[in-house]
């Protein structure tokens, strides 16, 4: 049943291209930028992430307290004039804690993300491309490291991080976040392997490296932008796993991932201790999503809102 | 008109809409048609016509989405407006369809014959089970499908194309249906296989006899079969009558441009194609007057203003007033004030002056090329149980200029000797020569440095260019390899643009922003930008609508003369390749059968192969389709796994059959070799005695 193909109109794709004489021929890069500029989504998302960040560097200066400071007098406090986001149990100020934790947050999870789905592209696509024993190998490698339960893993490996830092735990959990997205990148790479595309550019002479670079790594870059903003939640949870059991953001540190934890007992009784922080946690994750959604649709030629 | 007792189907002033996001999109027009009782119908269009669109409304197979107006009478009754399950007791009983698809059509987890009797226990309930299975063997035994019972208790997948086609026809006929709608039924298959298919389908309608509306866009399926033609452009008939009238005197400037753009087996070779420019309007906004005319050369004024309707044509014979046409200027047509000849120009050839000089000599050689996959089985322990004998020792050769024609049906191995080719790695067997350089002892430098010379047109315009790049990088790919820099790799991409016929200033937009033919151009525009000697062309045009392909052979044929390429043009449509081709091989599991200069082996050919391939493919010229005579080739592509001793086109041979037994034992005991015979070389023991078949 050809109906649909049969019908030209609903893509306006095959409309003939009429010349634009007289302009520069524009780089892609470029494009993907101009594209971004046109989606209100971007901006909103844009503007949410910058919010949060902006608010994460300054948003101590206004405030009379510092994160480690004890407030005796007001112990387990509701918001207030003199303690904005309320105090804890031991009258710890939640506002700049939740401002401190969010900072780490951010770090983490912005960085553990995208790092985690870029070794996961480039593995897989390197796995999916050149096949044979190389595929054999990398894939008993990654199912390796999915059958090891990696919170044994991390337990053996935190005394080594705890003597570096925090920042450490980066690497860390963006080295055990990769392999199920480079899985599923292997699988995308085999199939855009016998497409022609792939193979006019081996004809012509490319590289294996130019190959995966410039047409494997954009024609999955869907799915590496949507995995690495849904990882920056991931990694930020992940880290709020590990500080749990007391192998992540240790004491006196904080991290949202803490709060939450150190909160959530309380979030019916003494609302402000979990709601803040989590509120903050879904307003980053929220604008990191939205950047990315735009970020895919721009790099994407053929998505819905660039067909005009 | 008036009387529409007498008509089996009559469709009265159909519109069909879809609702859009972006707009009401009209794939329907106010199409008028009737069929007679055991009439054979051929609706043709590109792509895009409503063509397909307008007989599913028959059906009432449309989404719900659709808006239907007019009316659709079978047998004096309306259609519109009644409920599925009305309908669904005359589908198949009245009215039955085939898909274009049969892969698709059947299902993949029951049998063929549990599918068959499904459509008969539907329509008869009193029906025994046994008696539907017996009736299911017999109606496969109809069609032409050998040991109908084994073969009943078989599930799709292991059918082939053709046999799973003929499964769907014996589906359709199951019922005896008054009307048979046939959408694209051949489409999908091999030119052998179809010509098979076309013939059980007239069977059929013989047996039932069942009007058939066979709706295609190949103008020559319907000149054979077909006793009047509809031609359909931009969701209306435009030209309806006759086959004869149709192909004989057409006069709608769109039937006339689309006759003449095809490469027709009859006149190919000696003429250059006359294009059909530009492309069919997009039905989602239309403009006033006639859809044609701006790709019409004898457009007036009043053409743009308003829509010629479907009038009857005042014919000076006589002859009968079934002829219909939309045109403002039919008269002058029919009339002959306007020749038909002459309405489309015949682009002149590349003038002498601009023609590349050219030294004979063979730039690519191709000595006994073998390439065998094993066929493995078992999960972990894995053993060889067989070999693939995709290409099992070709040999073909090149000269500097000249192009040659790889033909032969899918499975044949065309592909994988291409492939082998432009891995320019060394092959399992034989030599592979570039430029008189045997490609296997090159290092990996020399062989990066070699691809500048041989370059590759893929089939899918769309899918051989990177989506996500706009086409002036897709374009200096090659060039980046070669470390040109980007000044002049920009300076290259215009000239190489304009070389093919685009602005350069679309370089900067992405691939699905253009047209197929376009697509196609950018195609060739990155296989030119290197320079090259040889190019490879896969099935270059088979992708493209029949009014797009003459003008990419066209300029194909330009570019060669100016530029002084060879190309190795692989296809299955042999009107193309007799067009384009100087030397033809023709390839049947993975060996090359027959080849020489393409005017011996298309108009005396030696092989019975060869002859069979060239008998079954259809000519658009019904009174020559009628005196032909067709080579109906038994069964199927026989698969490349099994190992026959001797010919191994033995068992599908018509020369076979008429051979006595000493000259038949010769066949099956020794493997022919490729030898001279009379203007060609061929594959056979017997090709002198080729005369046997035919006569």
């Amino acid at each position: 049943m050809e109906v649909l193909n049969e019908l030209p109109i609903s893509e306006p794709i095959e409309e003939p291209v009429a010349a634009r004489p007289g302009k520069k021929p524009v780089s892609r890069s470029r494009m993907v930028l101009n594209r971004l500029r046109r989606m209100p989504r971007f901006w909103v998302g844009l503007v949410g992430l910058g919010l949060v960040i902006l608010w994460a560097i300054f948003g101590l200066i206004p405030n009379a307290w510092n994160f480690t400071d004890l407030d005796v007098y007001n112990m387990g406090s509701s918001p207030s004039a003199t303690h904005w986001f309320g105090t804890s149990d031991i009258g710890e100020d939640i506002y700049a804690q939740t401002i401190v934790g969010l900072r780490k947050s951010l770090i983490i999870g912005l960085l553990a993300g995208p790092l985690a789905s870029l070794i996961a592209g480039i593995i897989g696509a390197f796995a999916g491309y050149l096949g044979g024993a190389w595929d054999k190998t990398i894939i008993w490698f990654i199912d390796l490291l999915l059958v090891l339960p990696s919170l044994f893993l991390f337990v053996l490996l935190s005394p080594i991080f705890k003597s570096l830092s925090w920042v450490a735990l980066i690497f860390l959990l963006a080295a055990f976040g990769w392999m199920i997205m480079a899985r599923v990148i292997r699988a995308q790479t085999m199939s855009l392997r016998e497409r022609d595309f792939i193979k006019a550019a081996r004809f012509m002479g490319v590289g294996t490296w130019t190959i995966i670079s410039r047409h494997i790594l954009p024609n999955v870059s869907s799915l590496l932008i949507i995995d690495a903003t849904l990882g920056v939640g991931a990694a930020i949870l992940a880290e709020t796993t590990l500080s749990f059991f007391g192998f992540g953001i240790q004491a006196p540190d904080v991290s949202l991932g803490t709060l939450l934890s150190a909160g959530q007992g309380a979030a019916v009784t003494r609302p402000w201790l979990f709601v803040f922080p989590a509120a903050i946690l879904v307003w980053t994750v929220l604008s990191a999503s939205l950047v990315g959604d735009a970020l895919r649709d721009a790099v994407d030629p053929t998505s819905g809102v660039n067909r005009d | 008109m008036t009387d529409n007792n007498n008509h089996l189907l009559e469709v009265r002033d159909l519109t069909v809409t879809f609702p859009q996001p972006s707009g009401a999109v009209t794939a329907v027009r106010g199409v008028n048609y009737h069929v007679d009782k055991g009439e054979f119908l051929g609706i043709v269009g590109e792509s895009g016509s409503g063509k397909s669109v307008s007989s599913l409304a028959v059906m009432g197979l449309l989404p719900s989405s659709a808006q239907i107006t007019g009316d659709i009478l079978f047998e004096g009754t309306s259609l519109l407006g009644r409920s599925d399950a009305e309908l669904s007791r005359l589908r198949g009983e009245g009215i039955s369809i085939i898909f274009q698809d049969p892969l698709s059509a059947l299902t993949p987890v029951y049998t063929v014959g549990a599918q068959i009797s499904e459509a008969l226990l539907l329509h008869d309930p009193k029906l025994s089970r046994q008696a539907a299975a017996a009736r299911a063997v017999e109606l496969l035994r109809i069609v032409g499908i050998p040991h109908p019972e084994r073969r009943a208790q078989a599930f799709p997948h292991e059918f082939s194309g053709g046999m799973r086609q003929r499964a769907m026809i014996a589906i359709a006929i199951a019922n005896n249906p008054r009307l048979i709608i046939a959408d694209e039924p051949t489409t999908a298959l091999d030119v052998t296989i179809q010509a098979q298919i076309l013939e059980v389908l007239q069977r059929a309608k013989d047996i039932t006899g069942a009007a058939v509306v066979l709706i295609t866009h190949d103008l020559g399926v319907v000149a054979g079969n077909a006793d009047r033609i509809a031609v359909m452009y931009a969701g209306r008939i435009v030209e309806t009558g006759t086959v004869d009238q149709v192909f004989h005197e057409p006069t709608m400037p769109y039937t006339i441009g689309l006759l003449r753009s095809m490469p027709n087996l009859a006149t190919a070779g000696h003429t250059r194609l006359v294009p059909l420019e530009g492309r069919p309007p997009s039905l989602g906004n239309l403009a006033p007057g006639c859809p044609f005319a701006p790709r019409c050369p004898i457009a007036v004024d009043a053409c743009r203003g308003t829509e010629p309707p479907l009038a009857a044509l005042n014919d000076p014979q006589g002859k009968d007033a079934r002829h219909s046409a939309a045109c403002l200027r039919m008269d002058e047509i029919a009339g002959g004030q306007l020749q038909r000849a002459e309405l489309f120009p015949r682009p002149e050839r590349v003038a002498e002056a601009e023609r590349a000089d050219l030294t004979p000599e063979t730039v690519l050689s191709v000595d006994g090329l073998v390439r065998h996959f094993p066929l493995m089985k078992g999960a972990v322990f894995k053993r060889q149980v067989g070999t693939v004998k995709a290409v099992d020792g070709v040999s073909l050769a090149i000269r500097s200029g000249q192009t040659l024609g790889l033909v032969g049906e899918s499975g044949c191995g065309k592909t994988t000797t291409i492939m082998e080719i432009l891995e320019l790695a060394k092959p399992q067997a034989g030599r592979i020569t570039v430029d008189g350089r045997d490609v296997a002892g090159m290092s990996a430098k020399e062989r990066r440095a070699l691809r500048r010379d041989i370059q590759v047109v893929f089939q899918d315009p769309m899918a051989s260019l990177d989506p996500r790049l706009p086409i002036q990088d897709i374009i200096a790919e090659p060039l980046t390899v070669h470390g040109v820099p980007a000044g002049a790799r920009r300076a290259k991409v215009a000239e190489v643009l304009d070389l093919v016929g685009l602005d350069p200033a679309m370089g900067a937009r992405y691939p699905h922003e253009f047209s197929g033919g376009q697509r196609q151009r950018v195609g060739i525009a990155r296989a030119l930008v290197t320079d090259p000697k040889i190019i490879v062309l896969d099935e270059p045009v088979s992708a493209l609508d029949v009014s797009i392909q003459a003008g990419v052979i066209n300029l194909l044929e330009d570019l060669q003369e100016r530029l002084g390429l060879s190309y190795l043009f692989v296809a299955h449509d042999l009107a193309v390749v007799r067009q384009i081709a100087d030397t033809v091989a023709v390839m049947y599991l993975g060996r090359v059968v027959e080849s020489g200069p393409a005017e011996a082996v298309f108009d005396d050919p030696r092989h019975p192969y060869t002859r069979a391939l060239l008998s079954a493919v259809p000519v658009p010229d019904p009174s020559l389709e009628r005196g032909r005579r067709r080579i109906i080739l038994d069964g199927d592509l026989p698969s490349p796994t099994e190992t026959t001793p001797g010919c191994n086109f033995r068992a599908r041979c018509p020369l076979y059959k008429l051979l006595d037994a000493d000259q038949q034992a010769l066949c099956r005991d020794q493997d022919p070799a490729l030898r001279p015979v009379a203007g060609t070389s061929a594959a056979c023991h017997h090709a002198a005695s080729i005369e046997l078949v035919l006569n």
